[in-house]
């Protein structure tokens, strides 16, 4: 849990400053060094338009971390409330709601990603979109698990009895009860929102060039793989690495929650 | 017994109609003008319009939706806009494709997955076990094409034992369906070693163990059979979703199957094939679901009467 927490610290403060740490412009290429094999200068050589690689990964982490930071978000905020509402209420609107989740959840991810992107056509803001609604239905089920549980308590009871509103029963004494499990959920989500941007963009479908993406540089890099496969090893690496911190920071996180499943 | 499996096929109905409205939105919301699209841009007004009628344009949404689905129930997708062939002759020859590949990938999950679950399971917390366990958050961390390139670097570019892809001889399927079956098969691995971790805390295991049962039969006859639902329910759940997987997949590995067809029909923009992929997979996933489902029922009764 510590080695990922450090990876993911690192991996959020390159993003942010990754304009100004850049060795040089990742967008800009110098032809005559055009697919120049590594060496001290250009530790990970340079790509097919002579762009330097370091460069390019380090600005790619910036494009991971917004997509996959607004994917998680569009996921909690629309299906937090829509949990939180089914929950709250039961009846027809939570069969209703859940019905419609369990729909969603039924698709492969990518499928309902393509569909969507093919309607809305491809562009960054889409794809944010597209991921996000496949997070949707997580969010959804375990908001309402925990607000099913929650609203049997006598606290809720009692501020029903002081003639506290729905809605403010909901923000003030339901959801922070889900706060724990929101913050693991949204941990692996996020792991799976940059593996969804990597996929998309791999496809083309993504973000569009020239900005840098991960996902698009390993499919730029295999054209030339058999003789510079390092510029597709590279970025799968970087993505490999978040992943795989983000998915043991989760899993930290989710035993220090919960004392008893820890063996 | 009968209702439940009914109950199910009922279930299905509204799934159903969301993926076909779906299907129907990637064309009807689709900015190209389809007879433009078919036609080309020197037609004669009288040859638009009689693509115009043909294809029912003029008509209201919900009339246009009907008639899709009508017509994709009996096999027509309607006409792609780039080959001008119909989408049908495309369609049916690229999921054939994509079965195959899935198919050999399905086994070689089972195969890969359950072993190393139960080995991990064997011997909770040893060297194996981390070793088992930290192959499956790798593989359920990479990015899965990613994986392909790097397969076909080594066993193709390096080793020289493989090809690189395309759909010309049986020795091509390996590493696609290789590439899908690791990451799959590492969730399978996960679910396999819960549930028997979990089976075996029972007390029937324990009083199988004070009867003086020996602990390989009481591991593989008592507890392997108990934690077998879970099991097979992901393997059912992957498999479907594996299809989603075989988008990225048939890429990197230049797959002529429908995957990559709906990918090339997406950056062409011909909304028919889109559609008509959108439909298929999806469809082929639902039935997927269904299957699992009423494997689920006849393994445990208990299933049924809830």
């Amino acid at each position: 849990m510590t080695g990922g927490f450090i990876v993911l610290v690192a991996f959020i403060v390159i993003a942010i400053a990754s304009p100004w740490i850049t060795p040089t412009d990742p967008l800009r290429g110098d032809l005559r060094l055009r697919l120049a094999q590594p060496s001290v200068e250009l530790p990970f050589g340079a790509d097919h338009q002579g762009r330097d690689m370091v460069s390019r990964v380090i600005a790619g982490s910036r494009v991971a971390l917004l997509v996959g930071f607004v994917a998680v978000g569009v996921g909690l905020i629309a299906g937090g409330i829509l949990g939180l509402v089914a929950g709250y209420y039961g009846g027809i609107v939570d069969t209703l709601i859940m019905r419609v989740m369990d729909i969603i959840l039924a698709f492969p991810w990518l499928l309902l990603v393509i569909a969507v992107v093919s309607i809305l056509g491809p562009s960054l803001t889409n794809a944010m979109l597209a991921i996000g609604i496949t997070l949707v239905p997580q969010y959804a089920r375990l908001l309402r698990s925990v607000v099913v549980s929650t609203r049997q308590h006598d606290f809720v009871q009692a501020a029903t009895a002081l003639g506290a509103s729905h809605g403010r029963i909901l923000w003030f004494h339901v959801a922070p009860h889900t706060l724990g499990q929101t913050i693991v959920l949204s941990t692996v989500s996020l792991g799976k929102a940059i593996l969804a941007e990597a996929g998309l963009s791999f496809l083309g479908l993504g973000v569009q060039p020239p900005t840098p993406s991960w996902g698009m540089m390993i499919a730029v890099g295999q054209d030339y793989l058999r003789t510079h496969p390092h510029l597709s090893i590279v970025p799968g690496v970087a993505v490999m690495l978040v992943v795989v911190a983000l998915n043991l920071f989760g899993d930290g996180l989710s035993d220090a929650l919960n004392p008893t499943r820890r063996k | 017994m009968l209702s439940y499996f009914l109950r199910r096929v009922i279930d299905v109905i509204p799934v159903l109609f969301v993926i076909t409205v779906l299907a129907f939105l990637v064309f009807y919301l689709d900015p190209a003008d389809p007879v433009l699209m078919i036609a080309g841009e020197n037609a004669s007004q009288r040859v638009e319009d009689a693509i115009r009628d043909r294809l029912g344009l003029d008509r209201p949404a919900w009339v246009q939706y009907g008639t899709f689905v009508t017509n994709a129930i009996q096999g027509d997708f309607g006409t792609s806009y780039r080959s001008r062939q119909p989408v049908a002759d495309h369609i049916w020859p690229a999921f054939r494709a994509t079965l195959v590949f899935t198919a050999v990938a399905m086994v070689l999950m089972v195969i890969i997955g359950i072993p190393a679950g139960i080995l991990s399971a064997t011997r909770p917390y040893s060297w194996l076990d981390s070793i088992v366990m930290s192959s499956v958050l790798l593989g359920l961390s990479a990015p899965i094409f990613w994986v392909g390139i790097v397969f076909i670097y080594v066993f193709a570019f390096k080793l020289g034992w493989l090809p690189t892809g395309g759909f010309y001889s049986w020795q091509a399927v390996i590493l696609p369906a290789l590439t899908l079956a690791l990451q799959y098969g590492a969730i399978v691995a996960r679910i396999t070693r819960a549930s028997m971790l979990d089976v075996m805390d029972h007390d029937y295991i324990r009083t199988a163990r004070s009867k003086g049962v020996s602990a390989r039969s009481v591991f593989y006859l008592h507890a392997l059979k108990n934690a077998s639902l879970p099991i097979v329910t992901t393997i059912g759940l992957q498999v479907a979703s594996m299809l989603g997987g075989t988008i990225l997949i048939e890429k990197v590995f230049a797959w002529p199957g429908v995957g990559r067809l709906l990918v090339n029909g997406i950056l062409e923009r011909d909304a028919p094939i889109v559609q008509a992929g959108v439909l298929l997979i999806a469809t082929a996933v639902l039935i997927l679901n269904l299957l699992t489902d009423w494997l689920y029922g006849v393994l445990d009764p208990r299933v049924r009467w809830s």
